[in-house]
């Protein structure tokens, strides 16, 4: 008898606090655990100076200077701050931003909310890979931009942004360059130098870091300014106050020096899992179709839609699989995604996709036990799928002219 | 080394401790509908339930920390006029571009004439956010009357009581609030979450968009070992309340018996147990910082937030006291780990600094 365990193939969503981190985190949940901010006793300045040793290790991973680096809760309050502080630091200049169709919700609800307070906010589309057009980015730009937010790695289809290609005309136009990446840091080498990248957000939990903690890295030369969110004791250079989580801090630390450590050797292994995953269910199924570029993604990604599958069906079907269908925060919704609407997927197709997220502590078995699952569960469905059969026979389902009842 | 800087941050409570590291055994986005989400969103949903019951309020958004919940609290509502106290927090001072200020009187307590006066000089209604417990004195303000005069005007009311759960007996329903701030570090929860408990049917606009989490006030994963280290930690504190209360007050009235010289500020107003505003006549702050350092006591000039800029308290200045006064305050906060020898350690080294300092003067 074997028992199956649940297998987790949402790495996108969240990941697991890696136990190594964990580690590093414990003291400071115990006999260390003074305010960062008290300036008057050793409890304070042995946080202090463990806060600021993680500031460094964040810094590392993107080639930054630790003074660039601001604690958030998170990459949604990062992207909340960068959209809606630069935009409202440089209003009486500037009143325009561009954006991206395909940015995850905290991008898109942070421009939507500017443009109710009057600010003029252009969403680029994407081509069908997923991909932004530059040229298309090039004629966004006008005089009045003063932010272009593009997200450095989707977070339901993978994709890579060219970022120094976008940095390159950012920074030729002087306009800041934001980028979101959450879903980037410690799967593709970001370096906002060379890159020409103004302000980044990440967060610790998509890293195998803690909740509760993320980065803003705000450029200080040139020098990126910004009104905040949060006010109060002016920590964190008056961009962000409240006082500090150090084992947060520690955690996140932890989790980017891992990552830079292990990235490379990670990458491998995982688009290893990923492409004998993929090449099981192209083998075994017809009709099954890749969202987003091919190449040009993310290792621990991929996103799937199954031709004549009844996605919730599907979900159902495979319930000892966690994964999504889509971004977490708006999983819960029956709404097909609107990235892969951006893409130009239909919304019958983009109603049968399933995002698989690979990772840190996913193996091989597990891989073959989820391909077979779904391949099982696929076959079942289109079994018994009317529409499947007639796409069988040659039937163009969409001409079908349906009679009404 | 010994701890009375609980105001600062109050240390990780072991109840809080277990409860935090043993959720970091689940993976999983609480937004997921899989399996692993729905696991993390019943630990949240439990916290949640948790915490409402032990301060008996209505509605609970959580955020990352007090200042969050602050600036939450006064925005949310929009562009209405805002009157506060000039003892609060940082983070109710600076929420906001000029809001009105009601002075206290030298006792520390919010002059309530004033504020009644400030409250009828507006023609429309709008927000008093004002202080439950002070952080640095530990007086208690009246509450109860505050929101009577606000409320009689349509006022909306604001409290953060940070410093007062688990300190006093009060309970959001009894206070009759609209929206309540606390911080779990302030109750010896891990850092890094708090909350703003809420009044039914009252929706903010929020400071930090994008999935829609948290009812739509406050977007952002959210992060279940905190959540859950925070509700352990407050039932605790409210638990061990009565207890912790009367065994801090004999540590309080012990300093003060045993320190005829020192000045305490605050002490003819109902005050809360755990925090004592502590003037040494004639001796700077940074001078008795660095001397109870160096005698193994952590003690702080007065909030941790902007005790690095060394400036001076603006709680003991909004109570009218001269300048020389001010620059000799310091705060001795205790709390759950504190025993009685750290409170006679503290009394010898205050002694001690005190003699010193005067005997030097002196040759």
């Amino acid at each position: 008898m074997t028992v199956t365990r649940p297998i987790y193939l949402d790495y996108q969503s969240t990941t697991p606090c890696d136990p190594r981190v964990l580690k590093m985190m414990l003291p400071y949940f115990s006999e260390e655990f003074g305010n960062p901010h008290s300036r008057s006793h050793a409890y304070g300045w042995k946080a202090e100076e463990a806060v600021e040793h993680a500031r460094k290790q964040v810094a590392a991973i993107l080639h930054a200077n630790p003074r660039e680096v601001i604690f958030t809760s998170g990459a949604t309050e990062s992207n909340n701050l960068a959209l809606k502080g630069v935009a409202h630091f440089y209003k009486d200049k500037k009143n325009h931003i561009v954006t991206c169709a395909t940015e995850h919700k905290c991008v898109l609800d942070s421009c939507r909310h500017l443009e109710q307070e009057g600010f003029k906010v252009t969403y680029l589309p994407v081509k069908p890979n997923g991909i932004l057009d530059l040229a298309e980015l090039k004629k966004a730009i006008t005089e009045q931009t003063a932010l272009v937010s593009i997200m450095a790695v989707n977070n339901e289809i993978g994709v890579i942004q060219p970022l120094a290609e976008i940095g390159k005309i950012t920074r030729e136009r002087g306009v800041f360059f934001h980028t979101d990446a959450a879903q980037a840091v410690g799967k593709i080498p970001l370096d906002v130098n060379e890159m020409n990248i103004d302000l980044l957000s990440l967060s610790a939990h998509k890293i195998y870091g803690p909740k509760g903690i993320g980065v803003l890295y705000v450029r200080r030369k040139p020098r990126v300014r910004l009104a905040a969110l949060i006010n109060g004791g002016g920590q964190e250079r008056g961009m962000r106050s409240g006082t500090l989580s150090t084992p947060l801090c520690v955690g996140l630390g932890e989790a980017c020096a891992l990552a830079q450590k292990e990235m490379r050797a990670e990458a491998i292994r995982i688009e290893a899992l990923r492409d004998r995953f993929y090449e099981t269910l192209r083998v075994n199924l017809e009709e099954i179709y890749l969202n987003g570029d091919a190449k040009q993604r993310i290792p621990g990604n991929l996103n799937i839609s199954f031709a004549h599958v009844e996605g919730e069906g599907l979900m159902m079907g495979i319930k000892e699989l966690a994964l999504s269908s889509g971004s977490a925060c708006t999983s819960a919704s029956l709404e097909p995604s609107y990235v892969l609407r951006a893409l130009g997927v239909d919304e019958e197709m983009a109603h049968t996709s399933l995002r698989i997220g690979f990772g840190r502590f996913t193996n091989e078995e597990d891989v073959d036990h989820a391909a077979k699952l779904i391949i099982k569960e696929v076959n079942r469905l289109r079994d018994m799928s009317p529409l499947w059969e007639m796409s069988r026979q040659g039937i163009d389902i969409k001409s079908i002219q349906w009679a009404e009842h | 080394m010994i701890y009375l800087d609980y105001n600062a941050s109050v240390p990780l409570r072991p109840c809080a401790k277990e409860a935090t590291i043993e959720a970091y055994n689940f993976t999983g986005n609480a937004s997921s509908p899989h399996y692993a989400g729905r696991k993390v969103r019943a630990l949240i949903e439990e916290a949640r339930k948790t915490i409402l019951k032990e301060v008996k309020g209505q509605h609970l958004v959580f955020t990352s920390g007090g200042t969050e919940a602050n600036g939450l609290a006064l925005s949310g509502l929009g562009e209405m006029p805002l009157v506060i106290s000039s003892i609060e927090h940082e983070s109710i001072l600076k929420a906001r571009l000029n809001p009105y200020l009601v002075p206290v009187t030298s006792k520390g307590i919010v002059d309530l004439g004033k504020l009644e006066k400030t409250l009828s000089s507006f023609e429309t209604p709008g927000l008093l956010s004002l202080m439950l417990v002070n952080n640095e004195t530990g007086v208690i303000q009246p509450l109860q009357e505050a929101v009577s005069l606000a409320q009689e005007r349509g006022w909306k009311v604001h409290t953060d009581a940070s410093q007062a759960l688990g300190q006093i007996p009060f309970s959001f329903e009894e206070l009759g609030v609209d929206m309540m701030t606390i911080s779990s570090h302030k109750c010896g929860g891990p850092t890094g979450i708090g909350a703003l408990i809420l009044k039914e049917g009252l929706h903010l606009q929020p400071l930090i968009r994008g999935g829609g989490q948290e009812f739509g006030m406050r977007s952002g994963t959210l992060a279940a070992p905190l959540i859950v280290g925070f509700a352990a930690a407050v039932k605790e504190a409210l638990f061990e309340r009565e207890e912790q209360s009367k065994r801090l007050l004999k540590w309080q009235e012990k300093v003060e018996e045993a320190l005829p010289d020192a000045r305490v500020y605050g002490k003819e107003s109902p005050r809360a147990s755990h925090v004592l505003s502590l003037g040494m006549p004639g001796v700077p702050s940074e001078l008795q910082l660095m001397s109870f350092d160096l005698k193994g006591i952590a003690i702080s000039m007065g909030s941790a937030c902007s005790s690095g800029k060394s400036k001076e308290s603006h709680v003991l200045v909004a109570m009218g006291l001269p300048s020389e006064e001010v620059k000799c305050t310091i705060r001795m906060s205790m709390g759950w780990n504190t025993f009685e020898k750290d409170i006679d350690c503290f009394i010898q080294a205050w002694n001690e600094i005190y003699l010193s300092q005067h005997m030097k003067e002196a040759s």
